[in-house]
């Protein structure tokens, strides 16, 4: 929709062309959320795609995803074969609300930075051990995991005129095998829960709970548990925590079903059936 | 900026933070529409460099030197004022071949969804068209115009006539070409843009305005408040009859009665200016105690809705309120025949719940909105989205004291309705601003809008009890209605008692009692919607029927045709007075006759896995095909000077189907085809009146003035042309070219090139005749999720002889998909202090294409006496039994009874949950 209150664009080229940051200043990457609601306290965008970042690298020691890259760049990385958790990057980016038309704007970091706790980008990079990369303004950089970065819905530990660079996702995580699990009240709808299990090679499993929760909920263990046990890190790791409330599901039901689809990424690797 | 348009290269102004959709429709490319503004409905869709975007999430700033596609180049570059193009793009001829669209304002985008999708994209369509919503098909004509599957006959092949015929929407080429224009695809100069500050309380006093900041910012024009608008009561609700609705409605109310209600309007020269000045606007409230249960809202100390202090007494011609039971009530239901409490004493099984209906909205694409100016005459003219342009322009009449030649009340296409648009939510202020101005003003409500300030349906709770004889035979039924009408009583009364009308009168029950409440509340007011009351207590009734026939082991279908009438049975509500309904046809028998085999014959898709728990169920719906007393339709159609045919009506084309019904009647009677039949409709100047494009009427009212008036002219046309030749007129027959006579054919050219042979005629509603609906699902439930899968869906439907089969199996199967929208999904929210949070539909889930399932639609073979060439009324009936009939299905499958919609997932677990724990 048009943001009427907004009176000016930059482009900057490079982060030395930077503005001071201001009151009702906001950060634009592919706007399909900005552009999406009213927002009457912006009056000015700044474009991070002028930047022009590369979307992603492929190094040795893991995947570095610009915050700019777009789903559908990233749904589109040929991976090396070794990194067996590679699936899990399609099953994320179809677990979006948006469809591929989203995909062909929508960016990685504004998926992050939105913290809903359906946020199919925050559940993958937080499956994977993903660490974001944050600019200040006054150009100092800091790392946090992205377990640490989202907060709580549409609350992130970014700081005021704080920018979102990348998130780097290691080697180690990209080589787990990965099962995930999503269940929403209509086929095709957003998430009430979404699940992600991995195993890492020494039998190391981890799990976390996304849109079930209002924030992420990481479970780890140093074997697969058993059922009994899984579900009491559950209850565990969930308290405080509660289970998110809003119409994409009741609490109760999320709870519930994050029980089932738990147990059943559990089954899975017990089987060995993971890819 | 520059960029490239559909092949032109085009300079453009755009402001810092204004969308691509909107720079595109300021160009004139207005087959971009704009249904949700917020990248959920897709009807914006665009390719940028020959990629798919929603073009409402794209900054303007970013097509700087890119290449952009629209709905109008999407077949090869094109100029703005071009028409549709010689060659169609492939999809767009599966679309015209399929006749994948009914309104059509969601097809441009569907379309440029459509042809940007790879073959796997195409196996997947439930996926790849997740971000494309229409409310009007159902998706099976989208699915197949995808598949290459035709539909769309060629007029008069296979040796048929027009009527019977799947012939083509006339307006099919300009709507897949994006070339139709709708309510807000008309460009004029100086028009002034308004924007509404709404409640946010639900229930305040204005106490001051100060508009002055407002005033003083560049490019306002006007500011309206209460102080500006006629003191003149009216109701937002129109019928033939104003006094159907309780005048309760002030233009601008200095009481707010829900968040949302109108506060104050600005007009300024752009959007941004007003919205400016919306924000400029310095209101004082005082806030009141509010009530939103209408449960609560009946006891003795509730804040009233309506408080006759705030009200000065009526004017001398104004109605005054209606005396009820409490001041909170807007209508009272009471009726009953016979001994109710003997019939309960005298059976066998008698079963008793509450069922409650929530609210929907009816998420048409285009959202309601107006145009209006003076024109060179000073008349006021409207240019509105609407289902009733007379009654609209009654209503401002009275509103503004104005002569009914000093207004005018027309439609472009409209973009959707469902009952939605029998309301006069935007004319009466851009009237206002209008007649305060002097210069054309634009309101087109937002999305967020659509959810906050328009209508929807009415919640009701339906306490329902019904008894049987242990051999199946009803022996008393009662029900107390709750519906909750908001804030005003726009249709309380009508919904209420047409709510508690057929869905008792198709049973033989000798005891029948309706105790009804229609309760004001500070809530978002109930309107009009599909089905008018009948969905919601047919819910409750079906549920109850499935109930009982389990308690004394009978089949659900045996049981509906132990109990239902049949031609000779008196059809009885709660009252004994005469009526004008009968039997006009009967094919109830064959609907359940046809869904039963249906169900029997194939089991549908399989379940997803093993576990699922498996379950059929059913449900039965009969309406009057007319609203009663009084539903008037003008026609007049005349022999043009080319030889083919004008015919004004007065109905709107809303993706109804209609104007291809016209049509075909008039070319049938005139021996024509329908191309030479050229529509003018849904303009106060066309005819003399015409009671609206409701209750089901399109075809069977306006379609029986068409006759009527069709006939009349056919026979002057063989009298002129027998005069000319000396022969009888019964000799004479008339052609697509020429009358035959015995003595050599005479061109329709050389008839028209007489004096005009023109016919006008009306219909008048009456008497009216019932078309059933029978729906049956076999379902899949998961035992632990609660996820529900439908593996067969199948409606028999009696809608007499039906003129268009393609398009009454249109509005059947989107009938049905709207109706599982409301059973499965759609589920308004409010915060404590009743503000609606859902407000997009993002948050407010209508079905997508991988959320309904293929129909298989059956029609019963019957003559209606009543309606025009034997047909019946199909468009609100298809919704009113599908709730019900999933949620027998359910029962069976699960066990567990579910008495609240919609039947999500997580109310489906706790249901089963609960029912477990019973057992």
């Amino acid at each position: 929709m048009d943001l009427t209150t907004i009176s000016s664009v930059l482009t900057p080229r490079g982060l030395d062309e930077l503005p001071s940051w201001e009151a009702g200043d906001a950060w634009l990457a592919g706007g399909t959320w900005l552009f999406s609601e009213p927002q009457p306290s912006l009056t000015r965008l700044i474009d991070l795609s002028s930047f022009h970042w590369q979307p992603s690298t492929i190094r040795p020691d893991g995947l570095g995803i610009a915050a700019t890259c777009t789903i559908a760049e990233l749904n589109r990385l040929e991976l090396p074969t070794d990194w067996l958790a590679a699936p899990l990057i399609n099953q994320c980016c179809r677990a979006l609300l948006g469809s591929f038309k989203i995909w062909n704007r929508a960016t990685v970091g504004g998926n992050l930075c939105m913290a809903l706790p359906a946020g199919p980008m925050i559940a993958l990079t937080a499956a994977l051990d993903g660490v974001c990369t944050l600019l200040a303004v006054d150009g100092s950089t800091r790392h946090l995991p992205v377990m640490e970065f989202v907060l709580g819905p549409q609350k992130t530990a970014l700081r005021a005129g704080e920018l979102l660079r990348s998130i780097d996702v290691p080697t180690e995580a990209l080589r787990r095998r990965t099962a995930f699990r999503q269940i929403s009240l209509s086929p095709n709808g957003r998430s009430g829960a979404l699940l992600v299990g991995s195993l890492g090679p020494s039998g190391g499993f981890t799990l976390i709970v996304t849109a079930s929760t209002p924030r992420p909920v990481r479970l780890s263990f140093p074997g697969l548990p058993d059922a009994a046990a899984l579900r009491q890190a559950i209850a565990d790791g969930t308290q405080g925590v509660g289970w998110y409330d809003d119409p994409h599901g009741s609490p109760d039901w999320r709870q519930h079903v994050t029980g089932l689809l738990a147990e059943e990424i559990r089954r899975e690797f017990e089987e060995g059936t993971a890819r | 900026m520059k960029l490239t348009v559909n092949g032109q290269l085009q300079e453009a102004h755009h402001a810092p933070g204004q969308c691509l959709r909107t720079l595109l429709r300021d160009l004139g490319w207005f087959g971009v529409k704009k249904g949700c503004d917020a990248g959920d409905c897709g009807a914006c869709t665009v390719h940028l460099d020959g990629e798919p975007i929603h073009s409402c999430l794209l900054p303007a700033f970013k097509a700087e030197g890119r290449i952009v596609t629209t709905i109008e180049g999407l077949a090869g570059p094109c100029e703005i004022s071009s028409g549709p193009p010689e060659q169609f793009h492939p999809m767009q001829e599966a679309f015209l071949a399929a006749q994948g669209f009914q309104c059509g304002f969601c097809t441009p985008g569907m379309i440029m969804t459509a042809a940007a999708l790879n073959q796997a994209q195409r196996q997947d369509l439930g996926t790849a068209l997740k971000g494309n919503l229409c409310r009007c098909t159902g998706y099976r004509a989208i699915w197949d115009a995808v598949a290459g599957i035709g539909h769309v006959e060629v007029s008069g092949g296979n040796g048929k006539g027009p009527v019977g015929s799947n012939l083509p929407a006339p307006a099919s080429t300009g709507v897949v070409s994006g070339r139709t224009p709708y309510t807000f695809d008309l460009a004029m100069p100086g028009t002034l843009h308004m924007k509404v500050l709404r409640s946010p309380y639900a229930h305040a006093r204005i106490v001051g305005i100060e508009r002055g900041a407002a005033l003083a910012l560049p490019g306002v024009v006007a500011v309206l408040t209460h102080e500006d608008a006629p003191g003149r009561r009216f109701s937002t609700g129109r019928h033939e009859n104003p006094r159907d609705d309780a005048a309760d409605t002030l233009l601008l109310d200095p009481i707010l009665r829900f968040v949302g209600q109108r506060v104050a309007a600005v007009v300024a020269e752009s959007e941004a200016a007003a919205e400016a000045g919306l924000r400029a606007l310095r209101v004082t409230y005082e806030t009141r105690p509010a009530v939103f249960d209408p449960q609560v809202a009946m006891r003795t100390d509730a804040p009233l809705v309506h408080d006759p202090a705030d009200r000065t007494p009526p004017e001398p011609g104004e109605d005054a309120p209606p005396l009820l039971a409490h001041p909170n009530l807007a209508a009272e239901a009471h009726g009953a025949i016979g001994d109710v409490e003997a019939g309960f004493a005298e059976a066998a099984a008698v079963y008793e719940q509450d069922f409650v209906s929530q609210r929907v909205q009816h998420a048409h694409l285009e959202t309601h909105g107006a145009l209006g100016w003076l024109d060179e005459d000073g008349r006021l003219v409207l240019r509105t989205s609407s289902q009733v342009p007379f009654l609209t322009r009654d209503a401002l009449c009275r509103l503004f004291g104005l002569e009914r030649e000093k207004v005018r009340v027309h439609c472009a296409r409209v973009g959707g309705g469902f009952g939605g648009k029998q309301e006069m939510l935007t004319e009466d202020i851009v009237a206002l601003a209008v007649l305060k101005t002097g210069r054309p003003v634009k309101y087109e409500m937002t999305r967020e809008e659509q959810f906050t300030a328009a209508t929807t349906r009415h919640p009701m709770q339906v306490r329902v009890k019904l008894g049987a004889t242990a051999d199946g035979r009803l022996t008393a039924i009662s029900l107390k209605v709750v519906s909750n009408t908001g804030a005003y009583g726009n249709h309380a009364g009508g919904v209420l008692h047409h709510g508690c009308n057929e869905c008792l009168s198709v049973y033989n029950v000798p005891n029948k009692r309706v105790e009804g409440y229609a309760v004001y509340t500070h809530t978002l007011p109930a309107g009009a919607f599909r089905g008018y009351g009948l969905s919601q207590t047919i819910f409750a009734i079906e549920s109850a029927m499935d109930e009982l026939s389990r308690m004394l082991g009978i089949d659900p279908f045996a049981f509906r045709r132990l109990n239902a009438v049949r031609p000779g049975n008196p059809m009885v509500s709660t009252s004994l007075e005469p009526h004008d309904v009968l039997y006009g046809s009967y094919g109830l028998d064959q609907c359940l006759g046809l869904a039963q085999a249906a169900l029997a014959d194939d089991p549908g898709s399989p379940p997803p896995g093993p576990e699922w728990l498996i379950g059929s169920g059913m449900a039965l719906a009969m309406i009057d095909t007319i609203p009663p007393r009084g539903h008037f339709a003008h026609a007049a159609i005349r022999l043009e000077l080319d030889g083919g045919y004008g015919l004004a009506i007065g109905t709107a084309e809303f993706g109804n189907g209609t104007s291809t019904v016209h049509t075909q009647i008039a070319a049938q009677v005139l021996g024509t085809t329908p191309d030479r039949i050229r529509l003018r409709q849904a303009d106060t100047d066309a005819v003399a009146h015409d009671t609206g494009a409701y209750g089901s009427t399109g075809t069977v009212v306006a379609g029986q003035a068409n006759l009527r008036a069709s006939l009349a002219l056919a026979e002057a046309i063989r009298s002129t042309a027998a005069s000319r030749m000396g022969v009888e007129p019964s000799e004479c027959r008339l052609t697509r070219q020429a009358v035959e006579t015995p003595r050599g054919a005479i061109p329709l050219t050389a008839l028209a090139d007489g004096p005009l042979l023109e016919v006008k005629a009306e219909s008048d509603g009456s008497p009216r005749s019932v078309a059933f609906n029978v729906q049956a699902f076999r379902v899949a439930v998961h035992p632990e999720t609660g996820q529900l899968r439908i593996l067969k869906s199948v409606q028999a439907a009696d809608a007499g002889v039906v003129i268009n089969p393609m398009q009454c199996r249109g509005q059947v199967e989107g009938g049905i998909a709207q109706a599982l929208g409301a059973a499965l999904y759609e589920d308004y929210r409010f915060d404590d202090e009743g503000r609606a949070t859902t407000r997009t539909f993002r948050s407010y889930h209508i079905p997508t294409c991988a959320d309904v399932p293929r129909t298989e639609v059956l029609f019963a073979d019957t003559y209606d006496s009543v309606g025009p060439l034997g047909a019946k009324s199909m468009s609100e009936a298809p919704y009113n039994p599908v709730a019900a009939a999933l949620g027998n299905a359910i029962r069976d499958a699960t066990g567990a009874r579910l008495t609240s919609t919609p039947f999500a997932p997580d109310r489906i677990y706790k249901a089963m949950m609960a029912a477990a724990a019973e057992r």
